[in-house]
């Protein structure tokens, strides 16, 4: 298929960026979404211009790197899956497809289509862990009993990948749902609860230090994640802060 | 806890809390507002009572004005902080994809709103204040009218058929605002709304009845007398 490329360019965080039109053709119907990425810096690289810098590592799912803000849906148009998921036979042979990195003040462009997305690493240090010393004293886990559905709950939140597709289909920009399944995982585990009230408060402190937007319910950041992350985190979060409030 | 209420969590909550308050006050306000339809007599007593009695006036009015101004004030207040969080617009944005349009412009079904409640003051509120407050008239009745005036004024009010239309209008934004809102305010406080297929319902049963209500409630002034 042959398609229009609309892609944000922008040479480096004090940069003003653009819209750049480009064209590829040939492209196949089976290639991932990054592959067709692959396709355009190659044929940039041989004409003597400068690649579209994009993020991606593992290409499976897993690592959230892969960024992209497609034909205005984060991860582009389909469901559960990541960038590099995402395969070129949701398009069709002549469209025009928009790019553009993921959008929020807490989340500025590097490059092109390359964010900085350390604020969530920085919400993860201020309290999305145990303190517990690993090094050779560690009981077996069966040891301490959890239910079944605490289990499935705490593996459900603890899915999250940390690629910001919350954020940045959030209308608010706001980081809530990561944070509630960080909060969550931790918070529906023994392990965890001896130190939810201080994680809960630090990780919100720490989230709205950042400058993130407020959650207002609206649901996109669920239906968006590519891990099925549910909103249901974000109201075990709320009633976390206002517990932890209450102490 | 103070800092809880400057969190960004604990702003939501405070939303949500005002929000409860005036979904409460719409029910009494629709209850009250029904009687007009069946009982001029009853409506007259009632709209007295409420009127002139003191715990009404002097305690839950000032809660239902702070409620009202605190709402919109903290809505448009959180509204601006949000866009300041996003920083660049995308040039193509598909929010219909994932979000249905009344979560996304709470603002603007707010703001529709507040410019009927500005509209309601000026038709109701303010001449009631200067009738009781200003001339110093407690009685409830007025020349011409035997017994009490209320139901004279309400039957007056909605003769104009413009201000039946913004009426109107603007209980359709109520009803947009509150298949949001009601859930919304339940979420925020916790509750895990999405998987409470029962509270969804009763939001939108209540989100469509009330401001059905209200729109019922002017039409039928306006067009039986």
């Amino acid at each position: 298929m042959n398609l229009t490329l609309k892609i944000w360019r922008q040479k480096g965080p004090q940069d003003k960026g653009r819209m750049v039109d480009y064209k590829v053709n040939d492209i196949s119907e089976h290639m991932s979404f990054l592959e067709m990425m692959d396709v355009l810096n190659e044929q940039l690289v041989n004409s003597g211009d400068e690649p579209v810098a994009f993020d991606h590592d593992c290409r499976e799912g897993i690592c959230g790197m892969c960024s992209l803000y497609i034909n205005g849906q984060a991860h582009g148009p389909d469901r559960g899956i990541t960038t590099c998921q995402l395969h070129m036979r949701m398009f069709n042979d002549g469209d025009t497809i928009t790019i553009e990195p993921f959008r929020a003040k807490a989340f500025p462009v590097i490059k092109d289509l390359v964010i900085d997305r350390m604020s969530f690493e920085r919400i993860q240090q201020a309290g999305g862990y145990i303190s517990v010393n690993t090094s050779g004293n560690t009981q077996d886990a069966n040891n301490i009993p959890i239910s079944k559905h605490a289990a499935d709950e705490a593996m459900d939140a603890a899915a999250c990948i940390g690629c910001g597709a919350c954020v940045a289909t959030c209308k608010n920009s706001s980081a809530m749902l990561f944070v509630g399944a960080k909060v969550s995982q931790f918070a529906l585990l023994p392990q965890g609860q001896i130190e939810a009230a201080e994680r809960v408060l630090n990780m919100v402190a720490q989230m709205d230090l950042e400058g993130f937007g407020n959650c207002t319910n609206i649901g996109a950041c669920e239906i968006e994640c590519p891990k099925g992350i549910s909103l249901d985190n974000i109201a075990r979060m709320n009633r976390e802060l206002m517990k932890a409030s209450l102490k | 806890m103070s800092g809880f209420f400057k969190s960004s969590i604990g702003r939501k909550v405070a939303m949500a809390l005002s929000a409860f308050f005036l979904m409460f006050f719409l029910l009494i306000h629709i209850t009250i507002n029904l009687i007009s339809v069946f009982s001029e007599d009853t409506f007259n007593t009632v709209s007295h009572f409420m009127g002139t009695n003191p715990l009404i006036q002097f305690g839950m009015q000032p809660v239902l004005i702070f409620g009202v101004v605190f709402h919109f004030v903290l809505g448009f207040v959180l509204e601006l902080k949000n866009r300041k969080a996003v920083g660049v617009s995308y040039a193509r944005n598909n929010g219909g994809a994932n979000s249905t349009w009344m979560s996304r412009n709470m603002v603007y079904s707010g703001a529709a709103i507040l410019a009927f409640i500005v509209l309601h003051f000026i038709d109701f509120w303010i001449p009631e204040i200067n009738t009781k407050y200003i001339i110093g008239d407690m009685s409830g009745t007025m020349e011409g009218v035997e017994g009490f005036r209320y139901y004279e004024e309400l039957k007056h009010k909605f003769e104009d058929p413009f201000r039946v239309g913004a009426y109107v209008i603007a209980f359709v934004f109520l009803a947009l605002h509150l298949l949001h809102g009601f859930t919304s305010a339940f979420q925020s406080m916790g509750v895990t709304a999405g998987r409470k297929k029962g509270l969804q319902n009763l939001g939108k049963a209540y989100s469509i009845i009330i401001p059905l209500g209200f729109i019922f409630i002017a039409l039928y002034h306006h067009f039986n007398h």
